[in-house]
């Protein structure tokens, strides 16, 4: 009776772990859009190709988006996006790398939405500082929506707005994350 | 005795192997692997010429650029012309890209009252990552029409004589994020020229070169050396020097050349101001660009 239970308790054991391995999720095309619209001009991107991976048991979240992956409806602006302000050549990727502050309210195996808050260290142009903001977490059928907007301030990124188009850019930048994850299996 | 022990022990297993904290990974990112992208290279120059002569960029798909492209007269005219001021010839064009490799134009010219026509298709484009190519490559093919009434309206005239034609490989790096080099080897023709002293086809090669001052400002050179013994000993190589300066959506090219024409058998084939002799136009292109189609994003 006593071995019975024993082999239960490990038993059990190594599914907690194995579901504790596959607690992942990720993504390749979730959608970061971020607007520097002022009144004269709209600036607006969309990028479709967002790399991020949800790890549920720790609350760990990292995210990774290519610069030049971000499309403008003028194809001019993009360039200038690239060439003038984000040096996407030398500086490829954007990335978040954090942490959920309250992951453990969120029931990743029950279907609603959570209220997060995330907070973690964004690299853009170069330069890494501390963000925090709210998110969202929302789970349906075993996929996962995570979505988030946030202000960044260009002037924080070393992204310097020359006073030709100073009128014309934002210095605050909205950014808007929507990523559908699903399960990682390994 | 026995059973507090047993399940102590089936305690610590069961912490030992499920321990759902211990397995944190450092880098998530990297569980799903290195993504396999290609990084094309963009913005080698400023605009789809170097000064006169294409240079290795397209307008981008659905983007039309409109160029107006002006020489004042020659500074050797002196002060009674205002050092060439006082005189002027133009080129008005149209650029549109069809696609991000295809792209067409036209344009009238002030000089020999030039209508032309060209279409440019960019064959290789310069990436690193999973397509790495070095070097990128276009092709560029033009005729032109000269429409001045006829020297000699005597004797019988052929409109196709009013004709020439340029093809061109545009073959480039941009090798740094400051500098871009490009070798353009050209084949000139023109259905009907002066002298016999003077060939049909017409053999040259371009050098061009940007070299970025800062974000919204480069320096840019143009070369085209015409190989020996095809046009008559006047006519000068093309040699140009100036600035393109970016404002957003408008690109200005402040020049010295010493060619008059702005199309491609003009200034390599007839250009006749001499650098040494004060033979140098000031000029400028101004290009505009407007987004007809948008696109899907």
């Amino acid at each position: 009776m006593k071995k019975i239970l024993f082999l239960v308790l490990i038993l059990s054991g190594l599914l907690v772990q194995t579901q504790a391995q596959t607690q992942k999720y990720f993504t390749r095309d979730g959608k970061i859009q971020f607007t520097a619209s002022t009144p004269v001009e709209k600036i607006d991107a969309t990028s479709k190709g967002t790399t991020a991976v949800i790890d549920a048991s720790t609350g760990a979240i990292e995210f990774a988006v290519l610069v030049k992956g971000f499309l403008f409806e003028r194809s001019l602006m993009q360039e200038h996006f690239n060439e003038n302000y984000m040096e996407s050549d030398k500086f490829p990727k954007a990335t978040f790398k954090g942490q959920i502050q309250n992951a453990t309210s969120v029931k990743w195996v029950k279907d609603g939405d959570y209220p997060v808050k995330v907070k973690g260290t964004l690299t853009i142009h170069g330069v890494s500082r501390e963000v925090a903001t709210d998110a969202k977490i929302s789970i349906k059928g075993g996929k996962i929506l995570a979505t988030t907007k946030f202000d960044v301030a260009v002037a924080d990124y070393n992204i310097k707005i020359p006073s030709v188009v100073a009128d014309k850019v934002a210095r605050i930048v909205t950014i808007s994350v929507e990523a559908g994850l699903t399960e990682l299996k390994k | 005795m026995k059973t507090p022990l047993f399940a102590f022990l089936a305690l610590i297993a069961y912490l030992f192997v499920s321990n759902p904290l211990g397995a944190q990974d450092d880098d998530l990112l990297a569980l799903l692997g290195e993504e396999k992208t290609t990084n094309y290279i963009t913005a080698s120059f400023k605009t789809n010429r170097v000064i006169n002569g294409h240079s290795l960029e397209n307008t981008h798909a659905g983007v039309l650029d409109f160029k107006i492209g002006h020489r004042f007269g020659m500074l050797n005219q002196g002060v009674y012309d205002l050092f060439g001021l006082d005189n002027a010839t133009i080129r008005l064009g149209l650029d549109y890209g069809i696609t991000n490799r295809l792209q067409i134009g036209i344009g009238r010219s002030t000089y020999q009252k030039m209508l032309d026509g060209y279409a440019k298709f960019r064959i290789l484009r310069q990436s690193t990552g999973d397509v790495n190519m070095p070097v990128s490559l276009t092709a560029v093919a033009g005729m032109y029409v000269n429409t001045l009434k006829w020297a000699n309206p005597d004797r019988e005239n052929y409109f196709s004589s009013r004709m020439s034609y340029a093809w061109q490989l545009i073959l480039g790096r941009k090798i740094n994020d400051w500098i871009t080099v490009q070798l353009t080897p050209t084949l000139i023709h023109r259905n009907l020229v002066a002298t016999l002293a003077e060939d049909n086809d017409v053999y040259a090669l371009g050098i061009g070169i940007r070299q970025r001052l800062s974000r919204r400002v480069t320096l840019n050179a143009e070369y085209t050396y015409v190989l020996p013994d095809q046009i008559l000993s006047r006519y000068q190589n093309a040699v140009s020097v100036g600035l393109d300066i970016e404002t957003g959506g408008h690109v200005f090219q402040l020049h010295l050349t010493n060619a008059t024409a702005m199309t491609e058998p003009g200034f390599i084939t007839e250009t006749t101001g001499d650098w040494m002799d004060g033979g140098i136009h000031f000029g400028f292109n101004i290009s505009r660009v407007f987004t007809i189609v948008k696109p899907k994003i």
